[in-house]
């Protein structure tokens, strides 16, 4: 299955990432409608080690984690991709609690979100590997 | 083919299903179920009384779970298990098993207080049927006295506090939370409740009731309307050990999920598994190490092989917008190095010995816990983190690149 993979080396540190995914997950067909002015919610972040960035997301586990540990049910795996029902989700953050990466984090409404992919959103495959100026962030087959 | 059998319905349940036809897509499982609901997620029932999910979201599962699965689910109180016979007994019937799983959970302790039988409006907080019971009686002027300051205490607390006039609540140790928070912690969490308008009696408990008062041992009588118990629960364990498993506080179970009892598994709340960071078996009564046993037993049941030997303590919880996470064991002063930090409103404590994350507590802003809680889970050498980022942030940076690399550049 395809995923997101990072090239470290090749990571500017220039946060475009969290920026196109926040706008493609926004639902927003106005960039400046979706981001400005307003807290974003990315599901990819990055990070800082000395003088090295890159970028971390969901890793798709194929035994992840955050799907035995909700406490709602609301995590589930659909055809490899791991995903949050944010309808049932509770926000009590369990998955946070149990992720390896770092890469769950709260959304604007208390409950969980983390990468799918882009799969179901406008942009079709992952915004953050799409717009990233030099292939620090890829998705393909591993 | 195979007959296989599962008592109990809850997490642990529904994980042994799953483990089951991750390895068996035919054989035939039934499920007895003694409360008479689909699997539900148990700890949504303070989220139910606060508005935050509703009946149906509250499902673990979908509706299809049991046929998609094809398994029955049997509403019945199991009376009896032949070992001999390979035979559970439930509602006058029998049915037979080539493989059992325990699932049976835990029930609510409720010690002898004199006087609690005079108290009309009292209630426990396990089960759906208990919040549905309780959301019966709150009233806009309830007062409300609840008895344990633990996780199920607190929570429901939380739940009605916005539904009521008042919350006391009591408890005999000297601080909230105390089987997850240390006292630094706790006091943290204790003054943010405060704050929301909880009012605590700690160090205190209900010496006897009249009616609707409570004469706490250190002199106060406290008046309610609705009482909660929430003192602890305990194992269920009597069909286990009727049957000659063994049983210490919770049914003995080797990292397979077997009980001494051969064809028989246990798994959830009911058990007392190997705990890793103590390297002892204990109770270990949350929620993904319940699911995690079930399906592992069910692999088991199935042929498979699979055995859980990093199971620890670890919890999240919330209350009113303030998170919580923690994981792993905690010492004394002395006895290692405790890092502690203050932040906007919370607090996070790291205890560091033999040059391993031992534990941790975070109280306000929980982002990337989980890197925190996989160094304890994993008994991660720090000799290859650095120390310095470890204690700043839970992110990735603490790691050697060539480990950071791994991490984020293969399957896994």
């Amino acid at each position: 299955m395809k995923r997101v993979y990072v090239n470290e080396q090749w990571c500017l540190g220039c946060h475009l990432c969290e920026y196109n995914c926040a706008f493609a997950n926004s639902g927003l067909t106005d960039m400046v409608k979706a981001l400005k002015d307003k807290p974003i919610y990315p599901r990819v972040h990055i990070e800082q080690s000395d003088d090295i960035t890159y970028a971390v997301s969901c890793r798709h586990c194929k035994d992840p984690l955050c799907v035995k540990s909700c406490i709602a049910g609301a995590i589930s795996i659909d055809d490899g991709v791991v995903k949050i029902d944010k309808n049932k989700c509770v926000g009590c953050l369990t998955c946070v609690l149990v992720c390896p990466y770092g890469a769950v984090r709260p959304g604007p409404t208390g409950a969980a979100q983390k990468c799918e992919l882009c799969l179901e959103n406008s942009c079709g495959e992952p915004a953050c590997a799409a717009g990233c100026p030099n292939n620090a962030i890829v998705y393909e087959e591993r | 083919m195979s007959k296989f059998v599962i008592i109990g319905n809850g997490v642990a349940a529904a994980g042994c299903i799953e483990g089951i036809r991750s390895v068996d897509s035919q054989s035939e499982i039934t499920v007895i179920s003694a409360e008479k609901h689909p699997v539900y997620s148990r700890p949504l029932i303070s989220y139910y009384l606060e508005g935050k999910t509703t009946l149906e979201k509250m499902n673990y599962r979908g509706l299809d779970f049991y046929d998609k699965n094809n398994a029955e689910l049997i509403y019945a109180a199991a009376e009896k298990i032949d070992v001999k016979k390979r035979e559970v007994t439930f509602g006058g019937k029998k049915t037979k098993f080539d493989k059992l799983c325990l699932a049976t959970g835990s029930s609510p302790f409720v010690p002898k207080m004199d006087g609690l039988e005079s108290v009309k409006n009292k209630f426990t907080f396990m089960t759906m049927d208990d919040s549905l019971a309780l959301e019966k009686v709150l009233k806009k002027d309830s007062r409300v006295l609840i008895v344990g300051a633990g996780l199920i205490g607190l929570k429901c607390a939380e739940g009605i506090l916005e539904r009521v006039s008042s919350v006391t609540v009591c408890d005999l140790a000297d601080r909230v939370l105390s089987s997850i928070l240390d006292s630094e912690c706790a006091a943290v969490m204790q003054k943010h409740l405060e704050s929301k308008g909880i009012r605590f009696l700690l160090s205190d408990s209900a010496e006897s009731f009249d009616k609707n008062a409570a004469k706490m041992k250190r002199g106060e009588t406290v008046e309610f309307d609705i009482l909660v118990l929430a003192v602890g629960v305990r194992a269920n364990v009597s069909l286990a050990k009727d049957a000659g498993a063994d049983v210490n506080r919770g049914i003995i179970i080797d990292t397979k999920m077997q009980t001494t009892l051969e064809n028989i598994y246990a798994a959830g709340d009911c058990t007392e598994g190997y705990d890793s960071s103590i390297g002892a078996n204990r109770v270990l009564a949350i929620l993904p190490n319940a699911y995690m046993q079930g399906f592992c037993a069910g692999v088991n049941m199935a042929g498979g092989d699979s055995s859980i030997t990093n199971a620890i303590p670890m919890n999240s919880i919330g209350f009113f917008g303030l998170h919580c996470t923690s994981a792993g064991s905690y010492f004394a002063d002395g006895e290692g190095e405790i890092f502690e930090q203050k932040t906007c409103g919370g607090i996070k404590r790291l205890y560091i010995k033999d040059n391993k994350l031992t534990g941790y507590i975070i109280i306000g802003d929980v982002t990337g816990a989980g890197i925190y809680t996989s160094l304890v889970r994993e008994k991660t050498d720090l000799c290859d983190v650095d120390i310095d980022k470890l204690k700043k942030d839970a992110t990735l940076a603490m790691f050697l690149p060539q480990t950071r690399r791994k991490k984020l550049g293969g399957v896994v």
